[in-house]
């Protein structure tokens, strides 16, 4: 392993990203420290979700670094060996496995040896029954663990991919857009939910929505186009001229 | 959730499945070997060795939903397999011969002499011990699914696209076993087979016999694909086939698991066929042929997809129909009714026969709970 060349947790550096000849990210440079929690907001089609994908593995950049915890070149790693670094991720639309039951996603994604013997030989322990009773408690569905995810409201859905990255225990969680379509009181309990991981996780958050981002109370990055326009306290970020030129001049 | 994964394998469906398949297994050869052909159930031995190609074709079936009910890897090629261990066990077959061939030579099928192939080809040798053929029964159609998967899902190749190189692959080895120089007696094949361990293949007890342990073979496979998918790896495999790349986002290596289960599938096709080949008496090369593969698929969709028990009878179910519709005036119009069911069964039945039951039983049983006020709540409360 090469020496750490960063403190951050995660580093991404002049990172570009096209398609078909569109810039979907354009010399994003960012950071994240361990331990912090970072809200990411910006119009449709900034390029937060190809971040994510960055990150990820799931779209390699055309040119640029991104270093997980400072020693790991994530641009020549693939979805499974990032996985098992230490991030997890919730997608914006919510992609739980919808023929399983809620507590069998969550055993899925149960942080545990992931090879095709372990899982053939796997019997369930009782810490890792204790663990799902615990995160089914955090998530609010403790009722309807029998039931099949496919069965689930949109919210529940949402609060499930959260609850399975709760039982990954990533270092760093990467959250797309977890409010989308919730009620206003869902919203909230998200928003203190996410409040309540960042204690000790390492957290991104991607979000919309502007009430949610004050009530995280966290640093602020906006993209636009796909690179940093400003970048501070929720109250200095929507002070930004470019940034209110963004939002409403369209 | 705690018990061992044979344990957990073993529910009831599966438990009452496995004692009728013996009670086929053991009922079958003694109709057939203790009753007198006068006894109206005595089974005659020609219905024991169709019913016996039955159970082959139930084994492929089985091997099918494996990997396309539980995995979503729709192979069109699974036929290959299946040939492959079939002609492995025919090589067996063909050694067993000796001078009792047409030519009487006591090393070289009829085939080899009669092409004027000087000695026997270096992959001939071993076959006339029996160990030997049984292990390239499952060690040829194994290698050559890792090989292929290998290659295939390293390259994420997925869909319609995986399905059609399976078809490709079923095809380019029919057209190779067709040639004679490839060594396999081409168009021809394999056939006029003696006698299999010193037993003659035509006698009734051999018959019965083949029955027996083709059905046996039928209950292994069912517990081995049982155990699989009732254990967290067939959790796995569900999660691959709905949402593969959310799979590999929570730090499975997909391809490493479809890689095992298309590899042990294919192990199971090629007991299938070599089972099948002392049955029919006879392997060639139209056993690879493309249209074979498709219709294991239909009968895997016919039975339900995803079930297992509905793949062993969709195998039954529409052999039976075949060989009593092939024997009649409708002979020349199978394929139409063959075609039609298919389309019959995925615009009416999509969950297939077995899948259906299970359908409306689960919405009974949670209706009923409901009425008694049990169901989802009835599990246990999370701390909170
Ligand atoms: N796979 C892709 N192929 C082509 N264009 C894409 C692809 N993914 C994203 N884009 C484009 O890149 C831009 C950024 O998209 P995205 O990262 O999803 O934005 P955001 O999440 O900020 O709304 C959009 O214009 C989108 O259309
Ligand atoms: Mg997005």
């Amino acid at each position: 392993m090469d020496a750490r060349t960063t403190s951050a947790l995660l580093y991404l550096d002049a990172v570009s990203v096209s398609f078909d000849g569109f810039k979907a990210l354009n010399d994003l440079s960012l950071t994240v420290e361990a331990g912090e929690m970072r809200a990411i907001i910006g119009p449709n089609g900034a390029g937060k979700t190809t971040m994510m994908d960055v990150i990820t593995g799931k779209t390699r950049p055309d040119k640029g670094d991104v270093y997980f915890d400072g020693s790991h070149d994530l641009t020549s790693l693939d979805e499974t060996q990032i996985a098992e670094l230490g991030i997890g991720r919730k997608f914006q639309k919510p992609t739980v496995f919808e023929m399983h039951t809620v507590e069998d996603n969550l055993r899925l994604a149960l942080k545990d040896d992931r090879t095709a013997r372990a899982t053939l030989a796997w019997r369930e322990t009782a810490a890792e029954q204790a663990r799902i009773g615990e995160i089914l408690g955090v998530i609010r569905l403790g009722p309807v663990r029998r039931r099949v995810a496919g069965s689930l409201s949109h919210g529940q859905k949402q609060w499930l991919e959260i609850g399975m990255l709760l039982a990954q225990d990533p270092k760093l969680l990467l959250v797309d857009e977890p409010v989308a379509g919730l009620t206003d009181v869902e919203t909230h309990q998200t928003a203190e939910l996410l409040r309540e991981i960042a204690r000790v996780k390492t957290v991104v958050v991607v979000e919309h929505d502007m009430t949610f981002v004050r009530e995280l109370g966290v640093k602020v990055t906006c993209l636009h186009e796909g690179s940093v326009l400003a970048e501070g306290t929720i109250d200095q970020v929507s002070a930004n001229e470019r940034v209110v030129e963004v939002y409403l001049g369209r | 959730m705690t018990s061992s994964p044979l344990i957990r394998a073993l529910d009831r469906s599966a438990v009452t499945f496995i004692l009728v398949l013996v009670a086929i297994g053991v009922i079958v050869p003694l109709l057939n070997l203790a009753l007198p052909p006068s006894s109206p159930w005595h089974v005659p031995t020609y219905l024991v060795a169709l019913w016996g190609k039955y159970v082959c074709y139930a084994l492929l079936a089985l091997s099918i939903d494996l990997i396309w009910g539980y995995c979503g890897i729709l192979s069109l090629g699974h036929g290959a397999f299946f040939a492959l261990g079939g002609y492995a066990m025919g090589m067996y077959l063909m050694r067993q011969i000796g001078t009792r061939g047409v030519y009487a030579d006591p090393i070289r099928p009829d085939f080899m002499v009669f092409l004027n192939w000087p000695e026997l080809p270096v992959y001939w040798y071993g076959f006339q011990h029996f160990a030997y053929a049984a292990l390239m029964v499952l060690l040829v159609p194994g290698l050559l699914a890792f090989v292929f998967g290998w290659f295939a899902f390293r390259s994420r190749v997925t869909g319609v696209y995986l399905s059609i190189i399976t078809q490709a692959l079923t095809y380019a080895l029919m057209l190779g076993f067709f040639r004679n120089n490839f060594g396999f007696g081409g168009n021809n094949g394999l056939t006029d087979f003696k006698d299999i361990l010193g037993f003659n293949v035509q006698a009734q007890p051999t018959r019965a016999a083949l029955f027996a342990i083709s059905v046996a073979a039928l209950i292994l496979g069912f517990l081995i694909c049982r155990t699989i998918v009732a254990s967290k790896l067939g959790m796995v495999l569900i999660s691959i086939r709905d949402a593969e790349s959310r799979t590999r986002f929570l730090g499975y290596r997909v391809e490493n698991y479809k890689l095992f289960v298309f590899t042990l599938s294919a192990c199971m096709a090629g007991v299938a066929g070599a089972l099948y080949v002392p049955q029919v008496g006879i392997i060639n090369p139209s056993e690879f042929a493309p249209g074979n593969s498709i219709e294991a698929v239909i009968w895997v969709a016919v039975g339900g997809r995803g079930t297992l028990i509905g793949a062993v009878l969709g195998a039954a179910v529409v052999n039976y129909g075949k060989t009593t519709f092939t024997s009649g005036l409708l002979a020349p119009y199978w394929l139409f009714v063959l075609g039609s069911l298919f389309v019959l069964v995925t615009l009416l039945l999509p969950r297939g026969i077995v899948g259906t039951v299970r359908h409306y039983r689960g919405a009974w049983r949670e209706r009923r709970n409901a009425a008694h006020g049990r169901g989802a709540q009835a599990a246990p409360k999370p701390a909170e």
